[in-house]
């Protein structure tokens, strides 16, 4: 087959780097405003009623919007194999938490309405409190490693090792920036999940979410403004030694990559890429005002432009790293040595071209359906298809 | 690598896998008899259709959150407990899983909400449309599942990169139509059907014999059984046809389910029932059945179907010829593109049996050292265990040929004999509801089992792809999920159980009256059409 050499393996390498991107901003756009609720579900949402309002928000939807989360692990399997091989086995048990909060999460949705025993309700309350919370946190903790470099190195035939206790590899993650990273990625997602209250449920617990969305939505502007000073004195950078091979052969190995100076570089090659903390700082700004001020639509478009835009700065600052290692730097990997083969790649972006646009359209056509507020008589008149 | 952690990995993916396949084929099967019987409402526009849509899409829901919830831990557990094994054929296997996402299970699940929450907001034929989704989707789930597993059984469109260190595709469309995959879609999908028809009708039979929901059971138990015959001569019929596959695909696994150690003279027989023994490399007390074997295997009677011994000698070759690849593969990679082109043609010319060397990492760190004692324990590792292998696929086997039977009755008796069932065959179909998931895991262990030692069939040993965790790490998630997953399971149960007490929850006069008003809804409602929002 000679079709796939219609587009170079180094520009397939730069679009998947950007889909991966798309994946990522798609899941926190969608699922992140599910994980949001279920955070804020204990303190916007007092009575049973109110709780199942809170729910049958995202009801329709949780299901769908779970599945970029998903997405997001097949893709980066098919279209950057090392990178899925590293990342997850790395973050072992920090995964594990992660799939079990993800586990837990639909179960809770479905089942919770299921029995009428308070306590039965309240226990699937606090699984779904879990079940957003824990993950909104986690992913930005995670994010935080990749920008300090996570200790692992390949062997000659390319086998992902780690260094140090177990113990410490999972409570190693737990350094000051990384959590700083983490409240950040919980704050934004907090918020972003309080504008979808304020859009899709009403009274008292639209006023709760506002409420506590306005607040959190400070702590992530002023989180994500601390994090930018931090990565500029306080976090090393890495780079390529040499002019990369961009069409050369997926081999982390083959480059040489030292560690040293800023990640924020990027900046003064690039000026162009400040386009994204500028939309993340916009966004999360004006989605708080927006919060305040009681706007529904438009506060929720601002908190998405937010999400782009944090999300978008730190794979436009890192470009091409995609998981640097502190142990051994020549094992980091890049856009340009850690993908799959041309044909993969080739593949996938068909695939993908056709499907996502479909995608999203059915997506889009579900939410309009679903479109207006959850009230209280549309839960207590339908008790047995709503959860 | 620690000692166990192999062991400690293929035990936690077994289990994981297995527990996520308890929920699977019933989401497979009861998707498409609920988009059936609702079809059957739109075209008839009789209640009942509509309440019997709603009651089994009710335990649709509970057994179909959690399959989506452990499928999860499928999506991520190759990188995090396989980690080698997805850099070495990450280019090749996370294609398929990647499609699955993207063409199958965002529809399922973007359309599944909608099947629950949509019935005010949605008009009788668009809900209608919006089950098939949810069936269809499912239902390729399963299609670009098992294309990525049949990869791994039968490993075509793919060769070893030097440069990269792993399998690279170079053939999508034999990744696609792979033999083997498509034969084991059809099968599972099938094996789905045949357990929701079965679980359908088990219910359905149990309000027989309470005496009620009546109009309910008889018309279930209709669906069900015409539904199920299908699906259970297509699981025969399938099953087969794997067979047959196998027998130029995977002959170390067709010789080991069958415990056959010798090659016999064409045609070979099968056989039936007996003892395999693999110290005395016999199989005691066998009963065979004449040919058999060799017509199912091969199709033919003259062609050969090579036996256990014979394949271990073909291996021992193999593992001597894929040394060759291996001392080049090392040349390769210390010159990288200085290499001599004499050294880069060995290496192709031996790079088929690559995986074969590999297998002696179990026993020294570089194969070149491996002595000749281990060179032949090497050979011997290629046979699986024979043992459990016989009587699972026999057991197997024998459930899916029962099945045909059960269906036929009950097909039967509801075509042509005014849907009267005697009682205990209202009993026996009570009874029988667990049996499709014993013989849907059976199965699932005569592939997986029957494929060791290998992930990957002759192209990477399971030993060498698990991740470089250590036994602690492992312990602490192998617990996790046991005790995770066992809570789950018996809040699952205990779900189904007081749904199924409950009975389906309006009843006709109920759903007579809620169509009458959503018809009304739906008709003076102006401009927006089936689709807008009733409550506004």
């Amino acid at each position: 087959m000679i079709l796939y050499e219609l587009i170079d393996f180094d520009l397939l390498r730069v679009i998947w780097w950007a889909l991966l991107g798309v994946l990522l901003i798609g899941f926190a756009l969608t699922d992140g405003f599910d994980m949001g609720v279920g955070a804020l579900l204990p303190f916007v949402a007092k009575t049973d009623v109110e709780r199942r309002v809170v729910i049958n928000t995202v009801g329709p939807v949780w299901e769908g919007n779970q599945v970029w989360f998903i997405l997001g692990g097949g893709a980066i399997f098919a279209a950057w194999p090392p990178l899925y091989a590293v990342s997850f086995s790395g973050f072992y048990l920090a995964m594990f938490v992660i799939l079990a909060a993800f586990i837990v999460r639909p179960v809770a949705f479905k089942y919770r309405s299921k029995r009428d025993s308070a306590t039965w309700r309240s226990t699937w309350d606090w699984a779904l409190f879990a079940g957003g919370a824990v993950p909104a946190l986690l992913f930005g903790v995670a994010v935080g490693n990749v920008l300090l470099g996570v200790p692992f190195h390949l062997t000659e035939s390319l086998m992902p090792m780690y260094d140090g206790h177990f113990a410490m590899k999972f409570l190693g993650l737990l350094r000051p920036f990384a959590l700083l990273a983490g409240v950040v990625s919980f704050a934004m997602l907090l918020m972003h999940g309080a504008a979808w209250l304020s859009l899709k449920s009403g009274g008292a617990v639209a006023e709760r979410a506002r409420r506590i969305g306005t607040t959190a939505g400070i702590v992530a502007v002023a989180g994500y403004a601390l994090a930018g000073l931090w990565l500029a004195v306080g976090v090393d950078g890495f780079a390529l030694v040499n002019e990369p091979v961009a069409n050369g052969p997926s081999n982390p190995l083959y480059s040489e990559v030292t560690r040293g100076g800023s990640w924020l570089s990027a900046y003064a090659t690039r000026p162009w890429i400040a386009i994204a903390p500028i939309m993340g700082f916009v966004g999360m700004a004006m989605a708080m005002r927006g919060l305040r001020a009681g706007r529904e639509v438009s506060t929720l478009l601002w908190s998405k432009m937010g999400i782009l835009g944090v999300i978008s700065s730190v794979g436009l600052t890192m470009f091409p790293f995609i998981l640097p290692s502190t142990v051994d730097p020549d094992s980091s990997l890049t856009v340009w040595d850690a993908s799959s083969s041309h044909l993969t790649l080739f593949i996938m972006l068909v695939v993908t071209l056709i499907f996502v646009p479909l995608i999203l359209i059915y997506t889009a056509w579900v939410y309009k359906v679903l479109w207006g507020k959850v009230t209280e008589a549309d839960v207590t008149g339908n008790a047995d298809s709503v959860y | 690598m620690e000692i166990g952690l192999v062991e400690l990995s293929r035990l936690q993916f077994a289990m994981t896998a297995m527990y996520h396949f308890l929920f699977v084929p019933l989401t497979l099967g009861l998707s498409i008899i609920v988009a059936i019987m609702e079809t059957v409402y739109v075209m008839t526009n009789r209640p009942i259709w509509r309440q019997m849509t709603k009651f089994w899409g009710m335990l649709f829901g509970i057994n179909f959150v959690l399959g989506v919830a452990t499928g999860i831990t499928m999506e991520f557990q190759f990188g995090m407990n396989w980690s080698y094994y997805s850099h070495y054929v990450g280019d090749i296997f996370g294609a398929p899983l990647a499609i699955e996402g993207l063409m199958a299970f965002f529809l399922e699940a973007t359309f599944v909400g909608l099947f629950f929450f949509g019935w005010d907001k949605l008009s009788k034929v668009a809900h209608m449309g919006v089950a098939w989704l949810v069936a269809i989707g499912s239902n390729f789930s399963a299609l670009w599942i098992l294309i990525a597993n049949g990869w791994m059984q039968n490993p075509v469109g793919a060769e070893f990169n030097p440069d990269t260190m792993r399998m690279e595709m170079t053939s999508f469309f034999e990744v696609l139509f792979n033999e083997v995959a498509q034969a084991k879609f059809v099968h599972t999908v099938s094996a789905g059907y045949v357990t929701a028809a079965v679980f359908v009708l088990g219910v359905s039979a149990l309000y027989m014999v309470q005496g009620r929901h009546n109009d309910l059971a008889r018309r279930s138990i209709a669906v069900a059984s015409s539904f199920g015959l299908a699906a259970a001569l297509s699981v025969v019929v399938l099953g087969d046809e794997s067979g047959y596959s196998a027998s130029h695909t995977q002959r170390m696994k067709l010789a080991a389910l069958e415990a056959m150690w010798e090659t016999h003279d064409a045609p070979a027989p099968f056989t039936l029932i007996g003892f395999p023994d693999r110290a005395a490399r016999e199989t005691h007390y066998a009963v065979e059945i004449p040919w058999a074997m060799g017509l199912i295997g091969t199709r033919s009677l003259t062609e050969e179907i090579p036996g256990i011994n014979e394949l271990e000698a073909e291996s021992e070759a193999m593992i001597r010829d894929g040394l060759i690849a291996y001392d080049a593969l090392m040349t390769i990679r210390e010159q990288r593109d200085a290499t001599p082109q004499e050294v880069r043609d060995r290496f192709e010319a031996h790079s088929s049996n690559l995986g074969y060397s590999l297998l002696l990492m179990r026993y020294v760190e570089d194969p070149r050292d491996a002595t000749e004692e281990q060179i032949v324990m090497a050979a011997e590792d290629t046979i699986p265990g024979v043992a459990p292998l016989f009587w699972a696929f026999r057991v197997m086997v024998g459930l899916g040929f029962s099945f045909i039977a059960v269906m036929a009755f009950f097909f039967v008796r509801a075509s042509f004999y005014r849907m009267q069932f005697p009682r205990w065959s209202l009993y026996a179909a009570v009874a029988i509801i667990p049996t499709p998931w014993i013989a849907a895991e059976l199965g699932w262990f005569v592939a997986e089992f029957g494929r060791q030692p290998w992930t990957v069939d002759g192209v990477l040993p399971t030993a060498l792809s698990a991740s470089h965790l250590s036994v602690a790490e492992l312990l602490i998630t192998l617990a996790g999920f046991l005790i995770f997953y066992t809570v789950l399971f018996i809040v699952e149960m205990g779900l189904m159980v007081k749904y199924i007490r409950k009975g389906p929850f309006q009843d006709v006069a109920e759903t007579a009256a809620w169509q009458a008003r959503h018809e009304h809804r739906l008709r003076t409602h102006d401009g927006q059409g089936p689709f807008a929002n009733p409550a506004e």
